[in-house]
């Protein structure tokens, strides 16, 4: 199985095929097919999806890009599906799910979206600081939608592994966050020690991230992954877990929805405030509404033994018990 | 008109909880605690945990005076999420805890060893306690730290308590 595309359509883009899936863009829109139906979303939410499932290489669980179309990571290899996780289209027995090798589908989506992605437009950004993705094809913003996702070993700022960020270094203050303090922890090493007394400031490091809705590793115990990220506006993707995963909310506020991760019914609504830390259970799907530029910290286990435990059913669907 | 925005940040003296809205669901499955709440009612030095992953745990923690030293087997990162810490590093003579073991363990009196050198942390400030050292907190005043860390010998365990039930 390959992926293919075809010469650019009268809007300018390349239409993709990948198994049984097309994808076409057009000014506003892409359009996807499938052997047993179709679907269109709006151009923006899909490169912001898009986008996301590629930087995190289909990170942990379920993708959706909205309540029809979306991923599932199986560690390797992974599922593009439709209507999988949606009550009517399993009801009417239209919904659809191909596998496909990790690299083939990273490999379409990546394709994908240096074509589609027009000059000034950053999918990874907010709204307000960026361009619009409307339009016939209009150059690319390849440098914007291949980012390296921060993924340090130990800490940030420890000698060898990810640096901190600065005006310097490409990284000035957010617009949002211009009132955060940027002083430094002060470090007192004895001769010998300059490496092991590490430390650095996470909420200067946060106010300068140029990115939304991208959880970074920045502190690593064991498979114990610290992974904070900034947040602004909503997040494109419906996350369903496959893992429980946690929550702690550093500034501002966010609130989520959370349906059940299977048929979409609402479950709850979880408003977390600065300090606020709460657990999302491996049997949901959250998205989050950020109205103000906020710190989340999301912390997962990165644990390579989870994927085995799921399928033996031995990981816990919810955090604690009590 | 020129945006401007105010971040917030919560604290022991002022913070404000937000809460899980349950629609058709249990909210003890979120496990929702808040930080500052949770510091306010522990014991200086208590390591409380808000947030368990298997064996993995974040836990909270009233850094008030001095604390004691303890020797930690793997690598643990202290964020201070308000007030002030001073953080002393130790590099042991002899080893103070198996390497093998999860989670720091206290150490009586003052180990023997070589000073590694200390860190001011403020709010923000995230610092690294290596493995196989040890380290101990003081600060003046009251600070919560959030630890990353493995379920050890002293973490406590109250969801009951902390956590919203209804």
């Amino acid at each position: 199985m390959t992926m293919t595309e075809t010469a650019p359509n009268a809007s300018g883009y390349k239409d993709f095929s990948v198994g049984g899936f097309t994808f076409s863009r057009d000014e506003y829109f892409v359009t996807v097919t499938w052997p047993t139906g179709s679907h269109q979303m709006d151009i923006v939410q899909w490169l912001r999806c898009v986008q996301r499932d590629v930087a995190w290489e289909f990170f942990y669980g379920i993708i959706n890009f909205d309540e029809v179309i979306g991923t599932m990571n199986h560690y390797g290899n992974v599922d593009m599906f439709a209507g999988r996780f949606n009550e009517a289209y399993r009801r009417a027995e239209v919904d659809y799910n191909e596998n496909f090798d990790h690299d083939e589908l990273l490999g379409c989506f990546k394709a994908m979206l240096s074509d589609w992605t027009n000059e000034g437009y950053d999918p990874f950004a907010a709204p307000m600081e960026t361009g619009s993705a409307y339009g016939t094809s209009q150059g690319d913003n390849d440098k914007a939608v291949t980012r390296k996702r921060v993924v340090a070993e130990r800490m940030v700022s420890v000698p060898g592994d990810e640096p901190i960020r600065s005006d310097e270094s490409g990284f000035p203050i957010n617009r949002a966050f211009a009132d955060v303090h940027q002083d430094e922890p002060v470090i007192t090493a004895e001769p010998g020690y300059e490496d092991q007394v590490c430390s650095f400031s996470l909420y200067a490091y946060l106010s300068r991230s140029d990115v939304t809705w991208n959880p970074s590793v920045v502190s690593a115990c064991k498979e114990s992954l610290y992974c904070p990220t900034t947040e602004e506006f909503i997040l494109p993707v419906i996350h369903g877990n496959d893992r429980v995963e946690w929550f702690v909310q550093l500034s501002d506020e966010i609130q989520w929805d959370v349906e059940d991760r299977d048929t979409g019914a609402k479950r709850a609504r979880v408003v977390m405030k600065a300090g606020d830390v709460a657990a999302m259970p491996a049997d949901i799907r959250h998205q989050g509404y950020a109205p103000k530029r906020s710190m989340l910290l999301v912390w997962e286990n990165g644990s390579p033994r989870i994927p085995e435990m799921i399928a033996n059913g031995e990981a816990p669907v919810r955090p604690v018990d009590f | 008109m020129p945006e401007q925005y105010t971040t917030v940040f919560g604290s022991l003296g002022q913070y404000e909880k937000g809460g899980v809205e349950v629609i058709n669901d249990n909210p003890k499955h979120y496990a929702f605690s808040n930080m500052f709440e949770v510091a306010s009612g522990a014991k200086p030095y208590e390591k409380v945990a808000v947030a368990k992953n298997l064996e993995y745990v974040l836990e909270v923690i009233r850094a008030e005076g001095t604390s004691e030293w303890r020797a930690t087997p793997h690598d643990e990162f202290a964020l201070v999420v308000d007030g002030s810490l001073e953080i002393e590093l130790l590099d042991p003579t002899q080893p103070l805890v198996d390497q093998d073991a999860s989670g720091s363990v206290g150490i009586d009196g003052e180990p023997a060893g070589s000073p590694m050198g200390r860190v001011q942390a403020g709010r923000g400030h995230m610092t690294l306690l290596p493995a196989g050292k040890a380290y101990r907190f003081h600060s003046d005043g009251v600070a919560v730290v959030l630890l990353q860390t493995i379920e050890g010998p002293d973490t406590v365990f109250r969801w009951a308590d902390i956590c919203q039930t209804v």
